[in-house]
């Protein structure tokens, strides 16, 4: 085995000599170089935004803990589908009924938790949300279900099977209670949509950030472990630590962020006269911290990739997206898999209706309205090749932080109206395929 | 070569048509332990689909698959890798957006504690069976799509090799292979021979089947022109036979 790694140090394909520093670096530390280019883009639009106020508003509000926190509220609901999306383009399918479920799962959880489940159990029974989620993604999961097996076993293409879906279930979110807003939710369900009762306040946070960190570290131990168990090169210990503290850094910098995000005033007020505090309420400082949206669509993303890298499904959703005959030659059933995918897209969008509708505190028929636009295009923005066979999780996550990162900056610099947002968002998503496709063509 | 007792694979009476083309139109063949049995015909005689019925790809319209003498249920790849059945398509059949040991697994993922994949185990395996069968194979960590057609075939060869086969299905193994590669292979098949595995090999070049086989089937337009022993004809032979589509006098 020596001598294969001595083989693979003279690999005739690129000497590490004559790379450039950057090179270098990324090529010990073998970071993804395309995820570099999305962070660094995000990170472009979040300076150029704030700067744009500094400069011609009189003061950047974009880089501020208040937008920060709550941009990440607002990517929860897309991100949580985006993640699904992606193994549904990379299987060289696509869903366009995600929007519409989202819409009549939401209407069906409304009904469900505020004039049934109240009846038999009482108002604001802990039961309620709990029965309220599972039905709206198990739910959601029946209606994907049936559109991959239209899909898979009679061989009617995606495409129309999810536009004919699209279709239903907004009309069906319409009928479910005659085109009525359903409001209040429950009050336990509404701390799933975030606010400053639905964040887990400044512990909670650093427990989380550390808890991150501490995992981010046994991996890399084990990952290197592993390499060595087996001989295989390994990462120069420099490198090591460069990828361990920037991940642990942008850990920590998260709880920073979100722990800087005071409560307002007024529900100080209110918090410091329920628990009869008496220090005065312009005094009390009391984070945010990260919200529940958000870890859930954290945890969402981190299942996702353990199954997408690490798991047997995972593997079969790539071979069949880069091949599928060959998919079917090595013994995967094709067919019961995009059955599956297209369950896990319809659970992952109840799920994104739970978050949606709690925070709204409402439900309504429009909830989710072309939210399978923005969906697709955070998948794609991300990096899932609509040819199949090529995407990642954390890249349909950062796609959504892009898009929403446009959307919101331009209503912090004044553009506001969502002629502007479209058309930003529009020219973002063809522009980033483009750089993806010079991308490919250098890469390969 | 001994042909008594049971034929590790009999395929009787194989009829496959798509709309309208009978591709292989009543096709009987057998294979017996440590045999190789060479399949030859011009471009579309049925060569590929025949095969593909054995190795699960295809269902035969009629026709029995019998292994060990015993009748075969055979409908889906799976069945056929149940039944030790291994094959080499002759269009790979590798997912270009994996890597080697990704291909070389695809169904079959070694799994670690908790059902998650090891991957370093599967790498590790991996160049130890290329080692064997392409010692200048460097590429694992890139996906297969990044691979020249030699290089993607050996992942094909150590794929179907790798997993104990008993019977074995090359289809036109060396079709992309270097001379050196391709004496490896030759040198592999003569192994795996020893060890008493059954190979059907589908091959143009008339030496190697001459050197490598020890029958010959040839096929013409989906049907069996006839079989030979390949000690018993010539080279010439058997071109006459895949050409005219007639026997030799001297065929058994
Ligand atoms: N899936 C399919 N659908 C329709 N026709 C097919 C299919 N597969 C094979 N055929 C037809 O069946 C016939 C036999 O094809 P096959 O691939 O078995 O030929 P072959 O002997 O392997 O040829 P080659 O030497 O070119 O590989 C051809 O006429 C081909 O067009
Ligand atoms: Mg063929």
């Amino acid at each position: 085995m020596t001598d294969t790694n001595e083989h693979q140090e003279h690999a005739p394909q690129v000497s590490t000599a004559k790379l450039n520093p950057v090179a270098k670096f990324v090529r010990a530390t073998e970071l993804d170089t395309r995820m570099l280019g999305m962070v660094g883009a995000l990170i472009l639009i979040w300076l150029g935004f704030h700067f744009y106020g500094v400069f011609f508003k009189g003061g950047g509000v974009f880089l501020t803990p208040r937008n920060l926190w709550n941009l990440s509220v607002q990517t929860a609901v897309t991100g949580i589908m985006a993640t699904g999306m992606v193994l549904v383009i990379v299987t060289r399918n696509i869903d366009l009924s995600v929007g519409s479920i989202v819409g009549f799962t939401g209407m069906i959880m409304g009904v469900l938790q505020v004039n049934i489940l109240p009846q038999y159990l009482g108002l604001g029974h802990p039961a309620i949300w709990v029965i309220t989620v599972i039905v709206g993604i198990l739910l959601g999961g029946l209606i994907g279900c049936l559109q991959g097996w239209l899909t898979a076993y009679l061989a009617i293409p995606a495409f129309i099977v999810t536009l004919g879906g699209m279709l239903i279930w907004r009309g069906a979110a319409f009928l479910v209670a005659d085109g009525k807003t359903i409001a209040p939710v429950d009050q336990n369900f509404a701390l799933l949509g975030g606010g400053p009762y639905g964040a887990i306040g400044s512990t909670g946070s650093w427990i989380v950030g550390l808890l991150g960190c501490a995992v981010v570290l046994l991996l890399m131990y084990r990952g290197r472990m592993n390499r060595m168990k087996h001989d295989f090169r390994l990462r120069p210990l420099w490198a090591e630590a460069t990828v361990a503290g920037l991940a642990c850094g942008v850990l920590i910098a998260a709880v920073l962020v979100v722990d800087a995000y005071p409560w307002p005033i007024g529900i100080v007020k209110a918090y410091a006269e329920a628990h009869n505090i008496s220090t005065p309420p312009s005094e009390l400082f009391i984070s945010h911290g990260f919200a529940i949206p958000v870890l859930i669509l954290a945890a969402v993303g981190i299942g996702m990739t353990i199954l997408m890298t690490r798991t047997r499904f995972g593997r079969y959703v790539f071979a069949i997206g880069g091949n599928p005959e060959a998919a079917a030659l090595s013994g995967i059933d094709t067919r019961m898999m995009t059955v599956k995918i297209f369950a896990l897209m319809g659970m992952l969008a109840g799920l994104a209706a739970v978050v949606a509708s709690a925070r709204l505190t409402s439900a309504t028929n429009a909830l989710g309205d072309l939210e399978e636009l923005y969906v697709i295009a955070s998948a794609v923005i991300g990096g899932t090749s609509l040819a199949g066979g090529v995407g990642t999780i954390y890249g349909a996550i950062i796609g959504t932080m892009v898009i929403q990162s446009l959307q919101t900056g331009m209503v912090l610099i004044g553009y506001g109206d969502g002629s502007y947002r479209k058309i930003v968002v529009g020219l973002a998503l063809v522009l980033a395929v483009y750089l993806d496709i010079i991308y490919r063509k250098k890469t390969n | 070569m001994s042909k008594s007792g049971t034929p590790l694979v009999e395929m009787r009476d194989i009829s496959i048509a798509f709309g309208g083309i009978k591709a292989v139109d009543h096709v009987s063949i057998d294979l017996y332990p440590g045999e190789v049995v060479g399949l030859l015909g011009h471009n579309g005689a049925g060569k590929s689909t025949l095969i593909k019925c054995l190795s699960g790809a295809y269902q035969a319209d009629a026709g029995e698959i019998y292994v060990n003498g015993e009748k075969a249920e055979i409908s889906n790849p799976r069945d056929a890798r149940s039944y030790n059945i291994e094959t080499i398509y002759q269009t790979l059949a590798l997912a270009d957006n994996l890597n080697a040991a990704s291909n070389l697994f695809l169904g079959r993922e070694i799994v670690g504690p908790g059902g998650f994949l090891d991957d370093s185990a599967m790498e590790a395996e991996t160049r130890k069976i290329l080692a064997r069968l392409n010692p200048n194979f460097r590429k694992f960590d890139v996906p297969v799509s990044a691979l020249s057609g030699g290089q993607r075939q050996s992942v094909a060869i150590a794929r179907a090799v790798y997993f104990n086969a008993k019977i074995l299905i090359m289809d036109e193994p060396t079709a992309a292979l270097g001379p050196q590669e391709t004496q490896m292979v030759a040198e592999l098949i003569a192994e795996l021979k020893k060890q008493g595995i059954g190979i059907f090999l589908i091959e143009h070049d008339i030496h190697a089947v001459m050197d490598l086989c020890d029958r010959a089937v040839v096929m013409k337009n989906g049907q069996r022109v006839g079989t030979v022993n390949v000690n018993e004809v010539t080279d010439e032979d058997i071109l006459g036979m895949i050409i005219m589509g007639k026997k030799p006098e001297n065929a058994v």
